[in-house]
């Protein structure tokens, strides 16, 4: 099955479904969407010095992007710039020196830009499968580890400080997390919409979910529904793999928030009709 | 609860002081804080206050002197926080277990206690601020704690609830008998239910039993007309418990 190249997109699909679903989650509740776009602009950077250090690209982007996500933790504690100011200068940066490196580079038209824009999935070898499924598996086992508090720090950091978290040392291995989800997926979906995988399914579930467990649960569900629906949709509509995939998150995510508003409205007026008192909606 | 030595301080802080943005915000803190104790410290904004219990909780390092707590101590926190800071979807049960595991019927005790058991299936970010400080107590009993610290437990309460909340403060300390450290504004609570009040802007300015702090003239500059107020209606007080 695996000598298949469809079964091998989709086996590689699935391994960086499951670590981005929750990894996403904790993405939204820290307000860090942006934080992992700016990872996902260094990503040429990445690629090119990977490629110039005889390292395989995917080696570079992690690296690449674990320092950026590091000096945005440390420029956040020594400057007074604003997190979003650090975040637009390291994006756009990060991402010229790319592109300048690119071209400094001998033999620069070898490089094949669109795949790591865009993704090619579907070139995913036996080899990238085996270091696929085995780094998702310690993404798992690490997320496992970490989960409890880095949930109790993203929701108050003192108190999980004061209750025996390690908060600095968890958010390093979650961002580190990131960084791999990214340096992964972006053989998926490529590093334009890298982040989206992370994103969308996470934000989808926050309709549904009642507990962050949950909401990590859905996440995995609708990013994997998204990866199988998105794949076989690029086969049918003969569209590229990697946007096909976000597509169909894109039009899940959609469908929760139509679920969750339907049932909402549906809930108020039963509440209504039956006279129960409802939290008050204008502070939540 | 590890059984902790009366007679021998759950915190000790020694000539504490903690700089930050090139001035210092405590400096030369000594106090100590025994089992069963109930310490509230009152200072103006900007006083330090968040900042010296932070530093007993071992959250800021201090910049000079050292914090003493004792071996196995068990800290409850109440945080300085709002239920509408939280954006992730959270029930109260869920919150409970938010730092380690926590048996069913202990969470059911805890809530029971605060007289919240009917929201533990509750949202915590669509929680009004008095049920969410009385989950945040809950949650920080739940932790059979030796010591319960809370940072301005009366944090976005309205005035008609606030005595209510202070009245459940006082029940849960009383009835675990573990010691207590809190911010407060309210003289009048911090006069009648407390062992040892700390007034605090910078460094402690004066400290004591309530009743003593009350004639102190430090305390008369930092608190101004209040606190002759809150002395007028002591002494009258005083007078017809006498009559009766």
């Amino acid at each position: 099955m695996l000598d298949d190249f469809f079964f091998r997109a989709l086996f590689a699909t699935l391994a960086v479904a499951a670590v981005a679903g929750p990894t996403g989650c904790v993405i939204l509740w820290q307000r860090k969407a942006y934080f992992g776009d700016t990872m996902a602009h260094s990503a040429l950077l990445g690629v090119v010095l990977g490629i110039i250090l005889g390292l395989n690209p995917e080696a570079g982007v992690f690296g690449v992007a674990f320092l950026v996500a590091a000096a945005v933790v440390v420029l956040q504690r020594v400057s007074r710039l604003p997190g979003d100011t650090i975040l637009g200068v390291l994006a756009h940066s990060t991402l010229a020196i790319g592109l300048v490196a690119m071209a400094l580079t001998d033999n620069y038209r070898q490089y094949e830009l669109t795949a790591y824009l865009f993704g090619d999935v579907l070139a995913v070898g036996r080899e990238d499968l085996v270091l696929i499924g085995l780094g998702g598996l310690f993404g798992l086992v690490v997320l496992a580890v970490i989960w409890r508090p880095l949930v109790a720090a993203t929701l108050h950091e003192g108190l999980a400080a004061a209750e025996g978290a390690k908060p600095l040392r968890n958010q390093l291995l979650y961002m580190a997390l990131v960084a791999a989800v990214v340096a992964v997926g972006m053989q998926v979906v490529g590093a334009l919409l890298v982040v989206a995988l992370m994103i969308v399914p996470a934000a989808a579930a926050r309709t549904l979910a009642h507990t962050p467990e949950q909401m990590a649960l859905i996440a995995v569900l609708i990013a994997t529904l998204s990866g199988v629906l998105g794949l076989y949709g690029s086969l049918w509509f003969d569209t590229p793999a990697g946007p096909t995939i976000v597509t169909v998150a894109a039009f899940l995510f959609l469908g929760c928030l139509a679920f969750d508003g339907g049932t909402q409205r549906l809930g108020r007026s039963q509440g209504v009709r039956r006279g129960v008192a409802r939290a008050p909606e204008d502070d939540a | 609860m590890p059984a902790h030595d009366p007679g021998r301080p759950l915190v000790r802080a020694s000539s504490i002081g903690v700089h930050r943005g090139g001035r210092w915000i405590i400096h030369d803190v000594n106090l100590e804080i025994c089992p069963g104790e109930v310490m509230t410290v009152v200072g103006p904004n900007g006083a330090g206050k968040s900042t010296l219990l932070k530093t007993l909780l071992g959250l800021y390092r201090p910049d000079a002197g050292n914090v003493v707590r004792a071996p196995g101590l068990q800290i409850g926190y109440v945080p300085p926080t709002d239920p509408v800071q939280f954006d992730l979807p959270l029930t109260v049960r869920r919150l409970m277990t938010l730092t380690s595991p926590c048996p069913a019927d202990t969470i059911a005790n805890a809530l029971g206690e605060v007289g919240a058991s009917h929201l533990s299936g509750s949202q915590v970010n669509e929680l009004s601020h008095g049920e969410f400080q009385r989950v945040m107590l809950a949650r920080a009993l739940s932790r059979n704690p030796d010591l319960l610290v809370m940072d301005e437990p009366l944090r976005g309460i309205d005035f008609s609830s606030e005595a209510e909340m202070y009245q459940l403060i006082s029940e849960v300390v009383e009835h675990r008998g573990c010691a207590a450290l809190m911010t407060s504004h309210d003289l009048h609570y911090v006069m009648s239910r407390t062992d040892q009040v700390v007034c605090l802007n910078g460094t402690i300015r004066c400290m004591g039993a309530p009743e003593d702090t009350v004639d102190h003239p430090e305390f008369h500059q930092l608190f101004g007309t209040r606190a002759e107020a809150y002395r007028h209606v002591r002494h009258q007080c005083q007078g017809e418990s006498l009559d009766t």
